[in-house]
């Protein structure tokens, strides 16, 4: 099987299992591992979890499927993930939906050609105050506007 | 008006979330007199504070507690609920983020209380930075020995780890909060046995909101009837208060409950933005909304929301101006709540969708008069009929829109009706949500 955790990361996962008094409940935080390591989860990936855990595939492939920051596809670098729910509605969020559309060319679920950017569209993102919010992999944008979100994404670029 | 702040005591000094800075400035104080109270006493004191859970359902915290069956010789778990999804929510990352430290003291006082000794900290995937944060504040305060074995020589062990989501707004609940840490989708749980008999891993478990457990400490410390004289004699204490939408100053206070809720806007969100107001979502986008008539006599407290027929909630409040298209603000909550149903009950995976496609068809002026009653009509046969609130929560709004704004809905409708087979062709279709 081409996927593995490195020694390191089983280690890691392992310290996490600790945590639990049943294996199964490592399911999540292994995913994440799983995630962060190989930047998505493949089926391969899925396999590989399932035996790590022991749990079917199933029950591994309903949970990937279930939670939505799991990614079942390669993302782009900067994974653009737009909140569109009734605060953000409110303030904007359709201008900076508008945007991603038509200036980077990316429909919701797409990556750019050159893989900079993907584009998934998500609910509350729990930041209601500083509307309109676009969460770019970890970290939160916040009072947007198209002007600024404009200044972010030349930024991301020239960072490359 | 003078009362103590609870929550955000210390939300402005600066680096707080460093145990050094922190033990500065107060925090593990409750711990000594804690550990010279028996368990039985703590529950008693947080009975006596009356405080509701501060997630939404408003559920006093000390009867949940006392619901641990007294002979239990399983381990009883505490999770804390830090998956805040609940449209227009956005104060319990605060704590987390400059006070993580106050979180984990009362998990302590908490875990102490109803004699558990593992907690776990359920927090939404998307909120990575105050992972990290709370991760190192956990490190902190173990190194310390405030988590650990034998805290502070008290002889209770308690150990607390980190959980995190992954994006599904369900978790919150907290039956599938709890089938979450189980590694399973969250899926809800039939109730009962509720969670303090039989929650996580078959075992007693208490569930409570972040805001609700980072209070514990102060009723400790100062003993319930002092917390209960805070607020009014339903609503007691304090609850972070958050604004979002039309508004000139969009944020979140720490507040005694009883204020006016013009009161509120005008002195801390600094008014409706854009125009005059319109609606208000007082608690989260599942409580139901009310006009601005409806606001010129409501108090920010449980009793006054439930005479207006609405929820206090999770304190979160939405305002929308009078330029608001109320159709296409509930289209946000109907796709919201069909797209987190978690698909396990019929009235609930179909209602929700189904309301969110007939939305989108009364926004393409595709629809009559007709379809606006068939939106009540689909709310009431969701409501009560599934294993947990969710349905509900899209079944108020989309009701309390629909009759509090019918003018507004009444613009985008044909007052003829159109062949019967031909509604039911289109309301079949199964269109993208999006």
């Amino acid at each position: 099987m081409a996927v593995k955790f490195s020694e390191e990361v089983l280690k890691e996962y392992e310290e996490i299992a600790s945590h639990y008094p049943d294996r199964k409940a490592t399911l999540l935080p292994a995913l994440w591992l799983a995630q962060r390591e190989f930047g998505y989860i493949s089926e391969e990936t899925m396999e590989y979890i399932a035996e790590l855990v022991g749990v079917p595939y199933t029950r591994v492939y309903e949970v990937v499927e279930f939670y939505t920051m799991y990614q079942k596809k390669k993302p782009g670098k900067y994974h653009l993930q737009l909140c569109q729910t009734l605060s953000c509605y409110l303030v904007g969020a359709e201008e900076i939906r508008n945007y991603i559309e038509e200036k980077l060319n990316l429909k919701p679920g797409e990556v750019t050609p050159d893989g900079l950017f993907s584009f998934q569209l998500v609910e509350c993102l729990g930041s209601c105050h500083t509307a309109p919010v676009v969460q770019i992999n970890d970290d939160y944008y916040e009072n947007l506007n198209v002007e600024k979100f404009d200044q972010i994404i030349k930024e991301l670029k020239n960072k490359g | 008006m003078d009362f103590p702040l609870i929550l955000t005591k210390r939300f402005n000094i600066q680096n707080n979330h460093r145990l050094e800075v922190a033990l500065q400035h107060g925090a593990y104080s409750s711990l000594k007199k804690l550990f010279s109270m028996k368990p039985e006493e703590v529950v008693e004191e947080v009975k006596k504070s009356n405080i509701k859970g501060r997630g939404g359902a408003a559920f006093p915290t000390g009867v949940k507690w006392a619901f641990i069956p007294k002979d239990t010789k399983k381990p009883i778990y505490l999770c804390v609920n830090a998956d805040e999804s609940e449209p227009g929510t956005f104060t319990d990352r605060y704590v987390m983020e400059y006070d993580p430290h106050l979180l984990i003291e009362g998990i302590i006082c908490s875990a102490y209380a109803i004699k558990s000794h593992v907690a776990y900290i359920y927090i939404r995937g998307e909120y990575v930075k105050q992972y990290k944060i709370l991760n190192e504040a956990l490190n902190e305060a173990r190194q310390a020995g405030y988590i650990g074995k034998n805290i502070l020589g008290s002889g209770f062990d308690l150990e607390v780890w980190i959980h995190r989501g992954a994006g599904a707004y369900i978790c919150g609940e907290e039956t599938g909060l709890i089938e979450s840490i189980e590694g399973k989708k969250g899926q809800p749980r039939i109730k009962p046995p509720f969670p303090a008999v039989e929650g996580l891993f078959g075992c007693p478990t208490i569930v409570n909101n972040v805001k609700t457990i980072a209070q514990v400490p102060w009723i400790v410390e100062n003993g319930g009837e002092a917390f209960a004289k805070i607020g009014t004699k339903e609503s007691t204490g304090t609850n972070i208060f958050g604004v979002s939408g039309h508004v000139n100053n969009p944020g979140y206070w720490e507040l005694p409950f009883g204020m006016h809720i013009l009161e509120f806007l005008e002195k801390y969100a600094k008014g409706v933005k854009g125009g005059k107001l319109k609606a208000l979502i007082p608690g989260g986008s599942s409580t139901p909304v009310l006009t601005a008539k409806e606001c010129e006599d409501l108090y920010l407290t449980y009793e006054s929301m439930r005479d207006h027929g609405t929820f206090l909630g999770t304190g979160g409040m939405i305002v929308m101006n009078e330029h608001t298209d109320m159709v296409k603000a509930l289209r946000t909550l109907t796709r919201f709540y069909s797209e987190e149903s978690c698909g396990q009950c019929t009235p609930c995976r179909e209602g929700t969708s189904w309301l969110d496609r007939l939305l989108k068809r009364i926004l393409a002026g595709e629809a009559t008069t007709k379809e606006l009653d068939l939106l009540i009509e689909i709310s009431d046969n969701m409501e009560g009929r599934t294993i947990c609130a969710l349905a509900a929560a899209c079944a108020m709004p989309v009701r309390s829109f629909v009759t509090k704004f019918r003018a507004d809905f009444e613009k985008y409708v044909k007052p003829v009706s159109i062949p019967v087979s031909k509604v039911a062709e289109k309301i079949i279709t199964h269109e993208p949500v999006a």
